[in-house]
């Protein structure tokens, strides 16, 4: 079992505190939404996850023995971490195939990704575009096809930034559905959103980001109903 | 940093068309093979063999930019370093082998007064030695220099500022005459190749020969290179190198990869180039020729392999007629070049074979 335990992580931009000892915990299993306003530093907390920032202080343990902090990105990839960024990244020049098969990740052996991109093709209904750049397809899909390229690993951490970001009513309700049919035993799931009913579909728990700190952690209907989170956030 | 520069920096990203066959490479590979063959059956004029030849090294060297700069977004502005490499190596072999022959120290050893060649010329007559120097000192140095960038991330126009800096303190360097390897002279007078007197009409074809066959290969090979799984890792780390990172793969190992093989790449075009026009100074290592493989590279279309041949052949094909015709033009009409390529064609000329309706940057939303 590999889920996620973040331990008093601090991240410092200058004299830019953007993270302050936040702590957060993940089960295997679960899928945890992090909410906040902007600047709150969610993307930050991906972005520590993920290897692109280097923290001040505090560790971030995947399953017991991995400290991912002290990882490259390639490696944390490689631990079985996978990341949807908020702007959706597909590789422009490579048919969504192409793209799927990159999204494999090096260790999956040659003769056992056809399989795994059919699977995956499946998954985020892309099947009948599968051999068209992934530069000519729609923001909607562009954002399905990551999601599919950080799925063909078959991660056991998987980070989403903002997956319904953009998308029209009819997508989002997609979106949700396939994130919920996404969850496993053996995967765990951080979402970070700000559409609070898609937030609502998918998440089993919310943790509430302000200036840095955990302002709220448990159930969504609980963060609607605490003080602290309506004055910083819903409450706007 | 500007979105002009941005835009004369970049690679052309967006829904490229990258076809699975490549006609273009396929037609340049057959066009050399059969160059190669006319100019071993018809024996044409020696100015024209020599011209075909020096095009040929050209062209194998845009063609290493290509790669780097094309697709994998690496954009050297110091390939001429490589270059140099293997132009120098050559020449040393050119000069040694001319010692074993004929006894005569080159002028540049007696110009310093020296009794024999320097300690570290020692065993370059053999010509094979003289081959896996000339590559291996060009891929050694690529390695270091990339491994010291793409590790500490140094990349897009820093890393094409830093790659400038590099071929000028080479160039530096080997005006120095005490460095044994010519000095602001250069090395020049190779007497003999393979044995046999460097002026003679068969030597002249036999190196047009052996550039346009080397040309054909380096075709052949990098379109594989760029056609397979490694390719469309070059394509993606160029578009999103974060992303391809994130997804598990070591971009340092892949770009300093192809870096060194483009490097080696522009070593053999060196190699091929100075035997033909019989010399080789420092001025090889000018900032402003390095830039101008880019140009060539820019000129004929980026990020596409035949593009960096047909804009290598095309500008010093003018060149070699316009230089001569009228000197004082040649830098304007350069330039021309240079902005009516930017401004109405950013793909470069193969824009015009591809007949797109309207240019890019009239549709781009920017």
């Amino acid at each position: 079992m590999t889920g996620l335990v973040i331990e008093a992580l601090t991240v410092a931009f200058g004299r830019f505190t953007a993270l302050d000892g936040v702590s957060l915990a993940v089960d295997p299993g679960e899928v945890r939404a992090v909410i906040g306003p902007n600047g709150a530093g969610k993307t930050t907390l991906l972005d520590v996850i993920s290897g692109i920032t280097k923290p001040v202080s505090g560790r971030v343990m995947l399953g017991d023995r991995i400290d991912l902090t002290t990882r490259s990105e390639a490696e944390i990839a490689r631990a079985g971490v996978r990341r949807k960024f908020q702007k959706p990244s597909v590789f422009p020049a490579l048919t969504v195939r192409e793209n799927l098969e990159i999204g494999c990740g090096p260790a999956v052996p040659a003769g056992a990704r056809p399989a795994r991109i059919a699977s995956v093709l499946g998954e985020i209904g892309l099947g009948p575009r599968a051999d068209i750049m992934a530069g000519r397809l729609s923001h909607g899909e562009k954002q399905w096809l990551e999601i599919g390229m950080v799925l063909a690993a078959e991660p056991a951490l998987l980070l989403l930034d903002e997956p319904v970001a953009g998308l029209s009513d009819a997508e989002t309700a997609q979106t949700a559905a396939l994130i919920r049919a996404l969850r496993r035993p053996d995967r765990a799931i951080l979402v970070i959103e700000h559409d609070m009913n898609f937030v609502e579909a998918v998440a089993d728990r919310v943790t509430v980001l302000h200036e840095g700190r955990t302002l709220y952690e448990g159930s969504l209907r609980g963060a609607r109903s605490d003080a602290r989170v309506i004055e910083v956030f819903l409450g706007r | 940093m500007s979105g002009a520069m941005q835009t004369v920096l970049a690679p052309p990203a967006g829904p490229a068309r990258r076809a699975v066959r490549d006609p273009l490479v396929a037609g340049l590979v057959g066009l050399c093979l059969a160059v190669a063959v006319g100019l071993l059956v018809a024996r044409p004029a020696p100015y024209l063999v020599n011209a075909l030849g020096q095009l040929a090294a050209f062209a194998i060297l845009a063609v290493s930019l290509d790669l780097v700069w094309g697709y994998l977004g690496i954009l050297s502005l110091g390939h001429g370093l490589f270059f140099a490499i293997g132009g120098y190596v050559c020449a040393m072999h050119l000069l040694s082998h001319g010692v074993a022959v004929t006894g005569v120290l080159p002028d540049f050893v007696q110009f310093m007064g020296w009794k024999s060649l320097p300690a570290y010329w020692a065993g370059l007559d053999h010509p094979a030695y003289a081959l896996v120097l000339a590559l291996a000192l060009a891929g050694l140095v690529a390695f270091l220099f990339g491994l010291a960038s793409f590790r500490s991330r140094v990349n897009g126009v820093y890393f094409s500022i830093i790659s400038q800096a590099l071929v000028y303190v080479a160039m530096l360097l080997m005006y120095r005459n005490d460095t044994g390897l010519g000095g602001n002279n250069g090395m020049t007078g190779f007497p003999l190749l393979f044995g046999w007197p460097m002026g003679s009409p068969g030597v002249a074809t036999g190196l047009a020969v052996a550039a346009l066959v080397a040309l054909a290969a380096v075709l052949a090979g990098t379109r594989l290179l760029v056609g397979s799984a490694v390719g469309r890792r070059m394509l993606a780390c160029r578009d999103d190198e974060t992303r391809l990172r994130t997804l598990g793969y070591s971009t340092t190992r892949l770009k300093l990869g192809i870096w060194c093989l483009s490097a080696m790449i522009a070593a053999l075009a060196g190699i091929l180039y100075v035997p033909q026009v019989g010399i080789i100074n420092p001025r090889v290592l000018a900032p402003d020729l390095s830039i101008e493989i880019a140009v060539w590279v820019a000129i004929g279309g980026l990020g596409r392999l035949g593009g960096a041949v047909i804009g290598a052949v095309l500008v010093n094909g003018l060149k070699f007629w316009l230089s001569a015709a009228m000197p004082e033009a040649w830098p304007f009409i350069l330039s021309g070049l240079v902005l009516v390529v930017v401004l109405a064609l950013p793909n470069g000329l193969l824009d015009l074979v591809a007949l797109r309706p309207r240019p890019t940057w009239l549709r781009s939303s920017r």
